[in-house]
């Protein structure tokens, strides 16, 4: 339990997002509440990424709201589609973070460790990080994120590169994490990882939320015909 | 005075091989004036690149032309400068620097200033560019990813530094006219070296030669060993 009020619930009221005559993001309206494993599921190009970023506050919409319950430094983190990492070492790589969230030095690295041993990069802590395995940088900017204990954790396909293995592994963290009480905001454009982990479906269609609603009625009985046509496997673009 | 070349090359392995201390104190000043002056410079430099590549302000497009565009500056065009300003009527006459190594010191930070800070932009803006989102979202603000990003572009840095290094050791205009060439003050390699060698001293120009090219080429050779360390980062901390 938190001893502190909570960011969530996050409310989007008509948020859009334009760039040169292009209307990326159209009247978005949703509420990711404290709890359900959001995920933002859609075909390539339809704007989940940019949908992330405006929630985590990286890029301003051009139009309508968007509104945590309370404002709280490092309540949140994020990790991106592509892993970003500082030319140190593993480990240097989460201390900075922990760093810039006020941790002292000797929690710094207590709590560093702590992940890297849960994330079973101990043996790797005074390794470079450039020299990691694409699995392994995932694992390590996931470890980097929750070693600072975020209330809300946005993932942007934080598999997308990944094989069966090192996905199931990154699942099984993100499901870990979970259940510790964090919640989950990520976007996916697979389904079968989206069957797996999603208590809730924002389906997202050309920069139009088609969809926001449970994930088995998502998946069982979908509301729109462009739902459908992903569900089914075909080309929705 | 000699002036076959095999003779003069005799004496001035002699010079050098027997540590005459009148060439080894033209040595020791050159370098002291270099070294001083690429310290001053790099202070400056590193900062303020980072600083240009991160920052958003009216005149930043100004300010980065002007530096890329000072990186070529003639050296005898900042020793003119740095003289009109030393000098006794210049504005900053009154501190007599005129002629001294400080005026040497100031006149080549001038001229290195603008490689160390021109190229550190560079770096760090690449750098800025793949960072920002993510150095913002752990809640960086400019201000400290500037160090942050100096850090992670040190390998490429250490060659602007060098680069810097290079050009105040070669460099004769700007401390020929700043400094003088006077004798146990303000007398340098690159000085003595176009001195005697117009006054026929050919031994001594030559063994100052000898000593600026195991110099630079020491300094050549720390460049190397930096650039393979970069290499080495492409394979780990790229
Ligand atoms: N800041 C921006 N300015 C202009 N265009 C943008 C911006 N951000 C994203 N876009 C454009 O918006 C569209 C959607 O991009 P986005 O990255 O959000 O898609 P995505 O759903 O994440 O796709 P993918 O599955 O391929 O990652 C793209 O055409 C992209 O070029
Ligand atoms: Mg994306």
């Amino acid at each position: 339990m938190r001893d502190y009020a909570s960011i969530l619930p996050l409310q989007l009221e008509a948020v859009s997002y334009r760039a040169d005559d292009c209307l990326l993001l159209d009247r978005i309206d949703a509420r990711f509440r404290a709890g359900p494993r959001s995920l933002i599921l859609g075909p390539n190009g339809a704007g989940k990424s940019l949908l992330l970023r405006i929630c985590h506050g990286l890029v301003k919409p051009t139009g309508g709201t968007l509104c945590w319950a309370v404002a709280r430094p490092h309540a949140q983190a994020m990790v991106f589609q592509n892993p970003v990492l500082l030319r140190r070492s593993v480990r240097a790589n989460i201390t900075y973070a922990l760093a810039l969230a006020g941790y002292s030095r000797r929690d710094r690295r207590r709590r560093a460790e702590q992940v890297l041993e849960e994330a079973g990069l101990a043996p790797r802590a005074r390794h470079p990080a450039a020299v990691l395995s694409a699995g392994e940088k995932q694992k390590l900017v996931l470890a980097r994120a929750w070693a600072l204990r975020p209330e809300v954790l946005f993932l942007d396909e934080p598999t997308a590169n990944l094989d069966p293995g090192a996905t199931k592994v990154i699942e099984q963290t993100i499901t870990a994490m979970h259940a510790a009480g964090v919640k989950i905001i990520m976007t996916t454009h697979d389904l079968g990882q989206a069957r797996r982990l999603a208590d809730e479906i924002f389906f997202l269609h050309r920069g139009k939320l088609r969809e926001a609603g449970a994930a088995e009625t998502f998946f069982t009985q979908p509301g729109t015909a462009e739902a459908a046509a992903f569900l089914r496997g075909e080309l929705v673009i | 005075m000699v002036s076959d070349p095999t003779t003069a090359f005799a004496a001035a392995w002699h010079l050098v091989a027997t540590g005459d201390r009148e060439l080894y104190a033209v040595v020791a000043l050159s370098l002291r004036v270099s070294l001083t002056a690429l310290l001053i410079a790099t202070v400056i430099g590193l900062p303020l690149g980072g600083a240009l590549a991160v920052y958003r302000f009216p005149g930043r497009g100004a300010m980065i032309a002007l530096f890329d565009t000072l990186m070529g500056l003639p050296p005898v065009v900042a020793g003119l400068a740095v003289y009109l300003l030393l000098s006794r009527a210049g504005p900053l006459g009154d501190y007599g620097l005129l002629f001294t190594p400080a005026a040497m010191i100031i006149a080549q930070t001038i001229l290195i200033t603008p490689i160390i800070a021109a190229l550190t932009r560079q770096f760090v803006e690449d750098d800025w560019h793949a960072y920002r989102e993510q150095l913002t979202s752990l809640g960086s603000g400019r201000g400290r990813a500037v160090p942050t990003l100096l850090w992670n572009c040190r390998y490429s840095l250490m060659t602007a530094v060098l680069a810097g290094l290079g050009r105040a050791m070669a460099e004769v205009g700007a401390i020929l006219i700043v400094g003088g060439n006077i004798a146990g003050v303000t007398r340098t390699m690159t000085t003595a070296i176009a001195l005697e060698t117009s006054k026929g001293d050919l031994p001594f120009a030559l063994g100052l030669g000898l000593v600026l090219m195991v110099l630079i080429l020491t300094v050549n050779g720390i460049a190397r060993l930096g650039g393979l360390m970069i290499q080495r980062a492409g394979a780990g901390y790229a």
